[in-house]
C-alpha cells in the first residue's frame, strides 16, 4: 500500500437536501518521497482536497489513509502550508514558529527547540525578519514563515495549498525555486496544489489535473522526466516540458475541465477589525458578522 | 504645524461660543428698592436660577483652588470627592470584568449557552441603574452596614458588564477559522487553544468591550451615589441641589465630563496599542 491513498473520496458541502457535490471519484496514492503537484481551476475544491489529506475535514465517503493509518483529525504528521498563509498577527515570526515547536516537542530541551526554531528561520532566510510581527512582512514573507513553520512540525508529509497564488510573478518565481530547493533537501513527501501549469513543471515528480467542479475529479497521472535541478530557463526550451505542459493543458480545457479561459479570483489575507457597539445593530444583537479588513489580491491566470 | 494650530484654536472658540450662549441665559441678582426705601435683592434674567459662568466659578473656587481639601465631611475638595467615586466604579468595574470576560467567552465558544442566555442579557442590558440599585442593597441586606457599598458595587458592575459581555462574545464569534485550523494541526490542547489563540485574537474586540464598560460604570457613579449616600462627587452634587447651590451643580457636571472624558481617552489609547500590536 502507498504512502498516502485517496480512495474513491468524494465530498459535498451543504445540507443533505440541497448538497452540492464538491469532488467525487477522487482516487490517489502517493509513494514516500514522491513530489505530486494537483492542478487544477480555482474553485474547483483544491483546497477541499488538502482539507481532506489534512483531516480538517471528512470524507462524505471513501477513505484516506497514511502509513496505513486511517485519517481522521489533523496531526502535525501532515505539514500543511494554507492558502492565505494562516500566520497569527499578534505573533513574531519566531513566535509563529515557536508555536508550532514548543508543544509538538515537550521533551526536547529549550534550548533545543529555540535551536529548531532559529534554524528553520534560517532555513527560509528569514533571520533579519525574526521579531517582525505578519503585518510588517511582504506576501513573500509571510509565505516563507508559512512554510518554515509546516517544515519546524518535522511533518511525515507536507501540503502546499497554492503556496504561491498571492504573489507577484517575480516573487513567485524566486520563491519557486526557494520551495524547490528546501524540499528537495529535506527528502520530504510533498503535495502541492497550484493553479499553474508552469510551476508544477518545475517542481514536482508527477502532476494530477483536477477538473473543473461542481464534482471535479482527478485527470491522468502525467510523469515529469525531468532531471533535476531544473533550471526555469532552460525548461521552457526544453521540448519535453512542453509536451508536458500540453498534456495538462489539453486534459483541463477538453475532457476534465469547462471551456475557461481566464479565472479570476480573490484572496482575503485574515485580519480583525473590532467590534464597535456604537453601530447599528439587529435585534439580539450577537449576530453580526465579523468584518475582516486586510489586504485583498485578485489575479488573473490563464490555463 | 497649521494642522494642530487648528486644533487647539477650534475648541476654544466652541467652549467661548458656549459660555457667551450661558452667559446670556443666566439670571442675575439685582437689588430692588421697595417703596418704603428698604431694599430687596431678586433674581432677573431668562432663567432666573441659573448662575452665571463667572458667578460659578467665584462660588465654587474654593472646591478647585483646594482639590484635595477636607474642611467637613460634605465640604471637600472636588477632586477629593471624584477620588472617592473613582475608587467605587474601579471596584465595580474589576468586578464587571471578572465577570464580563468569561461570560462572552461563554457566549461566543457554545450556541447551546449563546441560545439560553443571549435574550436573558438583552432584556437585562437596558435597565437603568436607578433599577438596578434598590434591588442591589436589597440582595445585600444581610451585609448590615456594607449593603449600601455593595449593592453600589453591584449596580455599577451589572450596568457596566454588558458591552465587555457582547463585545467579547462578538470577537470569539470572528475569529478566522484559519486559526483554529492552526490549533488543529498543531493539535493544541483546549486550554493552550484558549490562552495562545482566541484569547490573543479575541483581544482588540475585548479591549472595545473594556472602553465602553468603565464609560457606563462612570455614568453610574452619580446615580448610586444619590441613591446610596456614599460620599462621593455625584452625591456631593445631590447635597447641593437639596441645598439649593446650582453653582456647585455645574462644576460636579463639568467634573463629571472631564474625568469620563479623561478616562475614555486613556482606555482609547490602550486600545490602539492593543490593535497596534497586530
Ligand atoms: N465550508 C464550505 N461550505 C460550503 N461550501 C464550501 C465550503 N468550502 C468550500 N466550499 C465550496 O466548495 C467549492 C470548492 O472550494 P475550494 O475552496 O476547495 O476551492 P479551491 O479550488 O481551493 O479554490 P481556490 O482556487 O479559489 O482556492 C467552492 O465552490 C466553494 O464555494
Ligand atoms: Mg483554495
Amino acid at each position: 500500500m502507498s504512502f498516502l491513498e485517496l480512495r474513491d473520496i468524494s465530498k459535498g458541502y451543504g445540507p443533505a437536501s440541497a448538497r452540492m457535490p464538491v469532488l467525487r471519484e477522487i482516487n490517489l496514492s502517493i509513494e514516500k518521497g514522491e513530489f505530486v503537484a494537483i492542478v487544477g481551476y480555482s474553485g474547483a475544491g483544491k483546497t477541499t482536497l488538502i482539507n481532506l489529506m489534512a483531516g480538517l475535514i471528512r470524507p462524505d465517503s471513501g477513505s484516506i489513509t497514511l502509513n496505513d493509518l486511517e485519517v481522521v483529525s489533523p496531526g502535525p504528521d501532515r505539514g500543511i502550508v494554507f492558502q492565505n498563509y494562516s500566520l497569527l498577527p499578534w505573533l513574531t515570526v519566531y513566535e509563529n514558529i515557536a508555536l508550532a515547536v514548543d508543544p509538538l516537542f515537550p521533551n526536547w530541551s529549550a534550548a533545543r527547540r529555540r535551536q529548531h526554531t532559529e534554524q528553520h528561520i534560517h532555513m527560509v532566510n528569514l533571520t533579519p525578519a525574526r521579531d517582525k510581527r505578519p503585518a510588517e512582512l511582504s506576501g513573500g514573507m509571510r509565505q516563507r514563515v508559512s512554510v518554515a513553520r509546516a517544515l519546524a512540525m518535522d511533518p511525515q508529509i507536507l501540503l502546499l495549498d497554492e503556496p504561491l497564488g498571492a504573489l507577484d510573478a517575480l516573487t513567485r518565481a524566486n520563491l519557486q525555486d526557494e520551495i524547490g530547493r528546501i524540499c528537495q533537501s529535506s527528502g520530504k513527501t510533498v503535495v502541492l496544489i497550484t493553479n499553474d501549469p508552469d510551476e508544477a513543471i518545475l517542481l514536482a515528480d508527477r502532476i494530477l489535473p483536477l477538473s473543473a467542479g461542481p464534482g471535479a475529479t482527478l485527470g491522468p497521472s502525467i510523469p515529469v522526466d525531468i532531471e533535476r535541478p531544473r533550471d526555469r530557463r532552460a525548461l521552457s526550451q526544453d521540448p519535453r516540458f512542453q509536451a508536458i505542459r500540453t498534456q495538462i493543458v489539453d486534459w483541463l480545457l477538453g475532457a476534465g475541465g469547462r471551456p475557461t479561459v481566464t479565472v479570476s479570483k480573490r484572496l482575503t489575507l485574515p485580519d480583525l477589525e473590532p467590534e464597535d457597539l456604537t453601530l447599528p445593530r439587529t435585534l439580539f444583537g450577537l449576530r453580526r458578522e465579523a468584518k475582516r479588513r486586510g489586504a485583498e489580491r485578485r489575479e488573473t491566470v490563464t490555463l | 504645524m497649521k494642522k494642530s494650530l487648528q486644533d487647539i484654536f477650534f475648541p476654544f472658540v466652541g467652549l467661548a461660543l458656549v459660555l457667551a450662549f450661558w452667559q446670556l441665559i443666566a439670571g442675575r441678582s439685582l437689588e430692588r428698592v421697595r417703596a418704603d426705601g428698604t431694599s430687596e435683592e431678586i433674581r432677573a434674567g431668562w432663567i432666573k436660577d441659573l448662575p452665571t459662568p463667572i458667578d460659578t466659578w467665584v462660588k465654587t473656587r474654593k472646591y478647585v483652588l483646594e482639590p484635595f481639601a477636607k474642611r467637613e465631611e460634605l465640604d471637600q475638595g472636588i477632586l477629593r470627592f471624584t477620588w472617592y467615586s473613582l475608587v467605587i466604579v474601579g471596584k465595580g468595574y474589576f468586578i464587571a470584568l471578572l465577570i464580563g470576560t468569561p461570560l462572552g467567552f461563554l457566549l461566543g465558544l457554545s450556541k447551546t449557552f449563546a441560545r439560553m442566555f443571549d435574550p436573558l442579557i438583552q432584556v437585562l442590558r437596558p435597565v437603568s441603574p436607578l433599577a438596578w440599585m434598590p434591588l442591589g442593597v436589597v440582595l445585600f441586606t444581610g451585609a448590615g452596614k456594607a449593603a449600601n457599598d455593595l449593592g453600589a458595587l453591584f449596580t455599577i458592575a451589572i450596568c457596566s458588564m454588558w458591552p465587555t459581555v457582547l463585545n467579547t462574545a462578538v470577537g470569539v464569534r470572528a475569529v478566522p477559522q484559519d486559526y483554529l485550523n492552526v490549533a488543529k494541526v498543531l493539535k493544541l490542547s483546549r486550554t493552550q487553544t484558549l490562552f495562545r489563540i482566541l484569547v490573543p485574537a479575541t483581544l482588540p474586540y475585548m479591549f472595545t468591550g473594556y472602553r465602553l464598560s468603565l464609560g457606563i460604570a462612570w455614568l453610574v457613579i452619580v446615580a448610586v451615589e444619590m441613591l446610596t449616600g456614599r460620599v462621593g462627587i455625584g452625591n456631593f452634587l445631590w447635597n447641593e441641589y437639596n441645598n439649593g447651590l446650582y453653582t456647585s451643580i455645574i462644576l460636579c457636571i463639568i467634573t463629571i465630563g472631564l474625568v469620563g472624558f479623561l478616562l475614555d481617552r486613556g482606555m482609547s489609547l490602550l486600545e490602539r496599542r492593543i490593535q497596534g500590536a497586530r
